[in-house]
């Protein structure tokens, strides 16, 4: 019979393996399913994961998808950490881009200065913000399940931004699509090589990580956020108040969400249009778990999957293969990190039965 | 037909997933196990269902392929959830991440056909009954189905000693486990019959509610199945009612827009989303009153010691 028992003590080594072993295993199915679509698995694997580390643009735009997600995987994290269940950072990344999108369209061809983008970037981060403190506010106030109300805000968030540029914000020289006028040079985020796609979002996303590594790991704050996850009954009798900690870590991710929501269009897109994220919100829950919930291993596991995301749009291309299927490694990979976590927290014993246990199957 | 009548045969139709799909949710809440792929079951059911119905040209086999679907699809999530002690919440959001990507792959080679979808009941005679033998004798079989479905689960759950198990399952493992119940073989199969319910109700959208398939056809309808059991304060009788009253708002919501209410389409498509929050701050913030709360140890993880 296989059991599970609890490690005595987590080991490092392990808890930095893990994630790489889930990649590994996700890679080694994928490559299965490609042999399944009648694809050659290596060749296909390379087109997916190697060709675009050998070209200078599609490093740059790996840099470019990376910077949201990072963003929101680490505002993710805070809540993640302390067992708070946001899972509609792709809502509020939306209102994030609406929010400072406005003051874009509201300014756009007055000739106004250069602080319409750092206006911007504020309107989208109280944005994603107040949109992420609804579902808090249902939590704390009422009891409803914070999970539920932040993903039918997604849905909502959606249909806004849908209305909004086939409706009041649509270009009106833009021959009937359904997308705003190009935002002006004052309010789009300079690039930070000449030419190049990347931007200063990217540095905002580095800063991010810094001062998210060290809020969690050096001050109060932090550490009240990880007390809460790890051992919730032991906080609550040391006094922490568990209302105000879901109001914090959903703000904490609603800001960043909301930041990377402007940041977005500011930077790669330059104007609002239905559907322009590939589903950062949601791509963003993996980064998290695949970063296991810290700062620095969030942006390696960002790059990683924005691996995925110029990798599938390669693979369309190259081997004619469905781009649902980068959605299909990512879901992939998310089970083989959480169960890959679990072998961190307990081993798996192989056990002869000695004498019939009550249930049978112990 | 009269405007009332297809009014009220719309909602029904429109009501049947969110029923099936809570039905199974409801079943697997109450063994303690929250499983938030349902959204991703549903949606390969549907592909599944679809797929298996164009080529066989059978109504019956698409719905058992869609119930196969969603069957494997909690096998994986019991196994990680149950057999790794794995986060309900988190292996959820990657069974519906996964399972909306898997269905594009599925169904990527079906867009565009159409199949017959399923016919509706006809008795002579009692079908033939102004209003009421539409309604009542005239519905297409899933909508039987799931009533049937809603009653067998509150025979089970009260009337049956394995029922009563499930639940002292869902309130207290620890409890079960040292009276000799096998927890995880039982949650296992509350999560298996979940996942065949959610399957199904997937599957109900191409084969009789819109006889196509489309990518993304499911359109949040899992998730709001989740908010229904929350509603339905985990009873079955209340549940019938909560599924019922969504499909009222989806389909009075289609009917102002077809009706041209000067209001635009996307505000009147949020009302469903809108509805489910609404509800779920009435319902969750009058359940200290109601007396009816949440199975106690659902969503968390239970490991039994030897």
């Amino acid at each position: 019979m296989l059991v599970l028992e609890r490690r005595g003590e987590s080991s490092t080594a392990i808890a930095i393996a893990s994630p790489l072993l889930a990649i590994a295993l996700t890679l080694a199915t994928i490559a299965v399913l490609f042999a399944l679509l009648g694809k050659n698995p290596l060749q296909a694997l390379a087109v997916y994961f190697l060709d675009p580390l050998t070209d200078s643009y599609a490093l740059q735009e790996m840099a470019v998808k990376a910077t949201p997600l990072v963003l929101i995987g680490v505002g993710l994290s805070f809540c993640y950490l302390a067992n708070v269940w946001n899972i509609g950072a792709e809502g509020q990344f939306l209102i994030g881009a609406l929010s400072g999108g406005w003051l874009a369209v509201a300014t756009h061809g007055t000739g106004a200065g250069p602080w319409v983008l750092p206006a911007m970037l504020v309107l989208g981060a109280v944005g994603g913000a107040l949109y992420a403190l609804i579902p808090a506010i249902c939590k704390v106030r009422f009891g409803a399940s914070e999970i539920l109300v932040s993903l039918m805000l997604v849905y909502v968030a959606d249909l806004l931004l849908d209305y909004l540029v086939r409706g009041p914000w649509r270009d009106p020289q833009g021959y009937n699509f359904p997308t705003t006028a190009e935002f002006d040079p004052v309010a789009l985020l300079p690039a930070m090589i000449e030419g190049s796609r990347l931007h200063y979002g990217a540095l905002i996303a580095v800063v991010v990580v810094i001062v998210a590594t060290v809020v969690l790991g050096r001050t109060i704050r932090g550490f009240e956020i990880r007390l809460v996850g790890a051992a919730s009954k032991a906080a609550r009798f040391s006094g922490f108040d568990a209302d105000r900690l879901v109001v914090t870590t959903f703000v904490i991710s609603g800001v960043l969400a909301g930041l990377a929501g402007v940041i977005e269009i500011a930077g790669p897109v330059g104007h609002l249009q239905p559907a322009f994220s590939p589903g950062y919100g949601f791509t963003a829950i993996i980064v998290a778990f695949l970063g296991r919930l810290h700062p620095v291993g969030i942006l390696f596991a960002a790059l990683f999957l924005a691996l995925t995301f110029i990798g599938g749009e390669g693979a369309q291309i190259t081997l004619k293969v469905p781009l649902d299927l980068t959605k299909v490694f990512q879901g992939l990979l998310l089970f083989y990190v959480l169960a890959c976590d679990s072998l961190v927290l307990y081993r798996i014993r192989l056990v002869m039965p000695q004498r019939r246990t009550a249930d049978g199957i112990a | 037909m009269g405007l009332l009548e297809s009014i009220v045969l719309a909602v029904l139709a429109a009501s049947t997933p969110l029923l099936l799909a809570a039905a199974g949710e409801l079943v697997a809440e109450r063994a303690g196990v929250l499983n938030l792929g349902v959204e991703g079951m549903m949606i390969v059911g549907a592909a599944c269902g679809f797929a298996a119905a164009w080529l066989t040209g059978s109504i019956v086999i698409g719905a058992l392929a869609g119930i196969a679907a969603g069957t494997a699809l909690a096998g994986v999530f019991a196994l990680l959830t149950l057999g790794l002690a794995v986060n309900q919440v988190a292996t959820g959001l990657a069974l519906t991440i996964l399972g909306v990507g898997l269905s594009g792959l599925i169904g990527a080679g079906f867009v565009g056909e159409r199949i017959a979808g399923a016919p509706h009941l006809y008795i002579p005679g009692l079908t033939d009954i102004p209003f009421l033998g539409r309604i009542l004798f005239g519905e297409d079989p899933f909508v039987y189905l799931s009533l049937a479905i809603v009653v067998g689960i509150w025979w089970f759950l009260y009337r049956t000693r394995a029922g009563l198990e499930l639940r002292a399952i869902g309130d207290n493992p620890a409890s079960a486990h040292a009276l000799g119940l096998p927890v995880l073989r039982k949650r296992a199969l509350a999560v298996l019959f979940g996942g065949a319910c959610a399957g199904l109700g997937g599957a109900y959208l191409p084969l009789a509610y819109t006889p196509f398939w489309i990518s993304g056809m499911t359109a949040g309808r899992g998730w709001i199945a989740l908010a229904l059991v929350v509603f339905a304060s985990w009873q079955p009788g209340r549940l019938v009612a909560g599924a019922y009253l969504f499909g009222a708002v989806t389909i009075l919501q289609l009917h102002a827009q077809g009706a041209g209410v000067g209001i635009p389409s996307q505000f009147m498509s949020s009302l469903p989303y809108l509805a489910t929050i609404l509800v779920l701050v009435v319902i969750s913030r009058t359940r200290g009153r109601a007396g009816a709360a949440a199975p106690a140890s659902l969503g968390t993880v239970f490991v039994p010691d030897r």
